[in-house]
């Protein structure tokens, strides 16, 4: 059983958690996942890993109710515990093992949307502990909806907010700002972009018309994690991929969105897809390529 | 009676089981293993023992059951094996102990798997346990991997004496005896959660949820955690897939996933959180025991169920039995016929699968007869779900992140057979993770041939 040992609501929806997980404390790195199981009749769920600490042995995860199963562990409280926390699975972000000083050359620019910021946040402090300071855009659908604010402006270069409905910082999508950014005159050798599918899709287009190299982080359906189910498979460059195993972050330009959007709503039944809209009113974050939601 | 021919086992009838998840095999009374032993003629060159991959004292526990002693068969079993009742289900018998048993010569062989099942369902229920070590050895080793090769190996080396811990990345321990071989030929909770009980009976310890790899390396376990050795059996893998068009469309699963969603996740209850797709027609494509146990689980889950297979039937690599139990419930077979592409709809769901007839040339490599293509033989099935059941290829968490750890070409584990000895000192490895996909029993051989290797290391070091 693995302790929470703090549980909070971080706006509708969206909940964060420090789980007692002592194994993946002392492993992960930024860029990898973990899979949790809240009971003996649970699915197997796979999380972002927000942040760690490695003295304590707990793990900082952030999620969005999506469906029955993100439902369900959202009732869990401080005191409670998973039955089940496995990880941390996946490979670490690229520049985990590059050299630092040429890491320290680089421009490197974070796009994060939605509960997206949550993978993103422990990459920047990666690099901020290292002496590297990162831009970041942070995109919201509204004010109200927006995680993690002062957490990224501790560790972030620049933060740059936007949000869908103007009502805080910059107004639009994400594309708009790194836009923006490069006509003022920034320059970036690399790309980080995590969020909804769509928005991860819509960022690769704009940064390969700005040529700058984009890294996403996808995460499609999964059983296990550990290789062994083959469920997750995405093409990226024309071959098939697992993202449990060969990533969850791949070259962004290369991977086929609209094939991945599709797998995505493999198990979202007419009826789910109503559950979720009604659960998630006006924040439904779409991404299944099907619901409207993105919209 | 007759002697030449087996008593019969009680099944399940076909009509009724193709609609539900219980065990199809029902298993021998004490009457009628009484009955089946007493054909044993007792050889003293057994031929049978040569057969079985972990060399069980086959006419010493028959002989036993003649006797009405069924503890005493049990405790001969459990001196070779870890997991009779479960080997009593899954071994091809017909091509190890049972292919070599003198009887079968002239008549048929002795049924030595469902003799073997019969005792250990008997020591189950009534609650009789292995022995376990008498003294301990104080030293540790650690076990990656929970499956048929990990478990005996654990359970070998507790019983010599050793402390040791098997590390399993999934929740719940068993490999694929959980998350691979269906209910309804291994049962979970009836069969195999008691046969882990059983080893831990023995003073093994299992963590779960623990990926070797990632969660904690080899080399974490050895200098920082204080293990002596460590022995590999990870498993077979990631699984493979055709290449064809089509392939990623929803609907498309691999066996492994569409396997571990109902045995692992028990998605085929209603009460299981998990989903799994109930195709109305579905093509399972692949002819090994891992394609049965996929076609039945469709079928059980309702759908009408193709197996698509490019050779003949003969060369058809599951064992006779499933083929059999697989026709009988009314599973159809398209052999000879290869996939070409999957054709989607335009929401990118499955609605058909271009296939191609072929027939059988010359020999290949594998001496068997290689299909080819018939030309202008092209059609398309009908079916919304296709399930690939190609095998495996292997995992590379373990080798990717073990230095010194040698693989082969196809990127399995190198061991050496007689006593799983890696290219790395101290560490060992068998089952899957150096075969490539294989059976149970052969796995358990490995464990088995690891734990003496393990133990003669430790002994001289």
């Amino acid at each position: 059983m693995y302790k929470i040992l703090k549980a909070e609501e971080l706006t509708t929806n969206i909940f964060l958690m420090v789980v007692e997980a002592k194994r993946v404390a002392k492993s992960c790195q930024p860029g990898q996942f973990i899979i949790v199981r809240m009971d003996e009749e649970g699915e197997r769920i796979p999380l972002t890993i927000c942040d760690y600490d490695r003295e304590q042995g707990t793990i900082t995860i952030v999620f969005q109710i999506v469906g029955a199963g993100t439902q369900k562990i959202s009732s869990l409280k401080a005191g409670d515990s998973f039955h089940d926390f496995v990880g941390p699975l996946g490979c670490p972000s690229e520049f985990v093992s590059e050299d630092e000083e040429s890491l320290k050359k680089k421009n490197i620019l974070f796009v994060a949307g939605g509960v997206g910021t949550a993978p993103v946040y422990p990459q920047v402090k990666w690099l901020h502990e290292k002496g590297i300071n990162a831009d970041v855009i942070v995109g919201a659908k509204t004010k109200d909806l927006l995680i993690l604010e002062k957490e990224m402006e501790a560790v972030a270069g620049n933060l740059y907010i936007t949000t869908d409905d103007g009502s805080y910082g910059r107004s639009g999508m994400v594309t708009q700002t790194i836009k923006d950014l490069v006509d003022e005159g920034k320059k970036y050798d690399v790309c980080v972009a995590i969020g909804p599918m769509i928005m991860m899709k819509f960022v690769c287009k704009m940064t390969e018309e700005l040529n700058i190299p984009t890294i996403v982080s996808l995460n499609p359906i999964m059983v296990d994690g550990t290789g062994m189910c083959g469920a997750c498979r995405v093409t990226v460059g024309g071959e098939v991929k697992f993202a449990c195993v060969d990533g969850p972050e791949f070259d962004g330009h290369k991977v086929d969105f609209d094939q991945a959007m599709k797998r995505q709503q493999i198990y979202k039944t007419e009826e789910g897809r109503a559950f979720l809209k009604a659960q998630e009113g006006d924040t439904h974050h779409g991404g299944c390529g099907n619901c409207g939601g993105d919209e | 009676m007759d002697v030449m021919k087996k008593v019969p086992v009680r099944e399940q009838d076909a009509k009724e089981r193709a609609t539900n998840f219980e065990e199809v095999c029902l298993g021998y009374s004490m009457e009628e293993a009484m009955e089946e032993a007493s054909r044993c003629i007792n050889c003293k060159n057994a031929q049978c023992v040569k057969g079985c991959p972990v060399s069980i004292n086959i006419p010493g526990f028959i002989e036993k059951v003649k006797d009405g002693d069924i503890e005493a068969a049990y405790q001969i079993i459990s001196e070779s094996s870890a997991l009779p009742a479960v080997c009593g289900r899954v071994c091809p018998q017909e091509s190890q102990c049972e292919g070599k048993c003198i009887r079968g010569i002239k008549g048929e062989p002795i049924s030595i798997g469902k003799l073997e099942r019969f005792v250990a369902d008997w020591a189950r229920e009534n609650n009789v346990k292995p022995e376990g070590a008498k003294e301990k050895k104080g030293k540790k080793v650690a076990v990656i991997g929970s499956g048929p090769s990990g478990l005996t190996c654990a359970g070998d080396l507790a019983k010599m004496g050793y402390d040791v811990t098997i590390f399993e990345a999934l929740h719940e321990a068993g490999g694929v005896l959980v998350y691979g071989i269906p209910e309804f030929r291994l049962p979970k909770e009836a069969v195999v959660a008691k046969e882990i009980e059983n080893v831990k009976s023995l003073g093994v310890k299992i963590e779960t949820n623990v990926v070797v790899g990632k969660s904690v390396t080899i080399d974490e376990l050895m200098d920082e955690e204080g293990f002596d050795a460590v022995f590999i059996g990870s498993g077979a893998g990631l699984p493979k897939f055709m290449g064809i068009p089509g392939e990623q469309a929803n609907g498309v699963f691999s066996a492994n996933e569409y396997l571990t969603r109902s045995n692992l996740m028990k998605a085929f209850d209603e009460n299981s959180n998990t989903p799994i797709m109930k195709g109305k027609e579905v093509a399972v494509v692949g002819g090994g025991n891992v394609a049965m146990d996929a076609a039945r689980t469709a079928l059980r889950l309702g759908a009408k169920v193709h197996i698509v297979y490019r050779r003949s039937e003969e060369e058809l690599p599951a064992r006779v039995e499933e083929v059999h139990h697989a026709k009988e419930e009314g599973i159809i077979f398209d052999l000879l016929t290869n996939p070409v592409e999957i054709i989607s709809d335009e929401n990118g769901w499955v609605c058909g699968m271009k296939c191609v007839k072929m027939e059988l040339g010359e020999p290949d490599a594998s001496g068997r007869r290689r299909p080819v293509e018939v030309e202008g033989s092209e059609f398309v099935m009908n079916v919304d779900t296709v399930i690939m059941s190609l095998g495996t290829s292997p995992n590379p968490l373990i080798s990717s992140t073990t230095e010194g750890l040698e693989v082969n070409k196809w990127k399995c584990i190198v061991a050496d057979e007689e006593h799983g000895k890696t290219s790395k000192e101290g560490v060992y490895a068998g089952g899957d993770a150096v075969t490539g996909a294989a059976t149970v029993i052969l796995a358990m051989g490995a464990g088995k041939a690891a734990a003496k290797g393990i133990d003669e290391y430790l002994s001289n070091k």
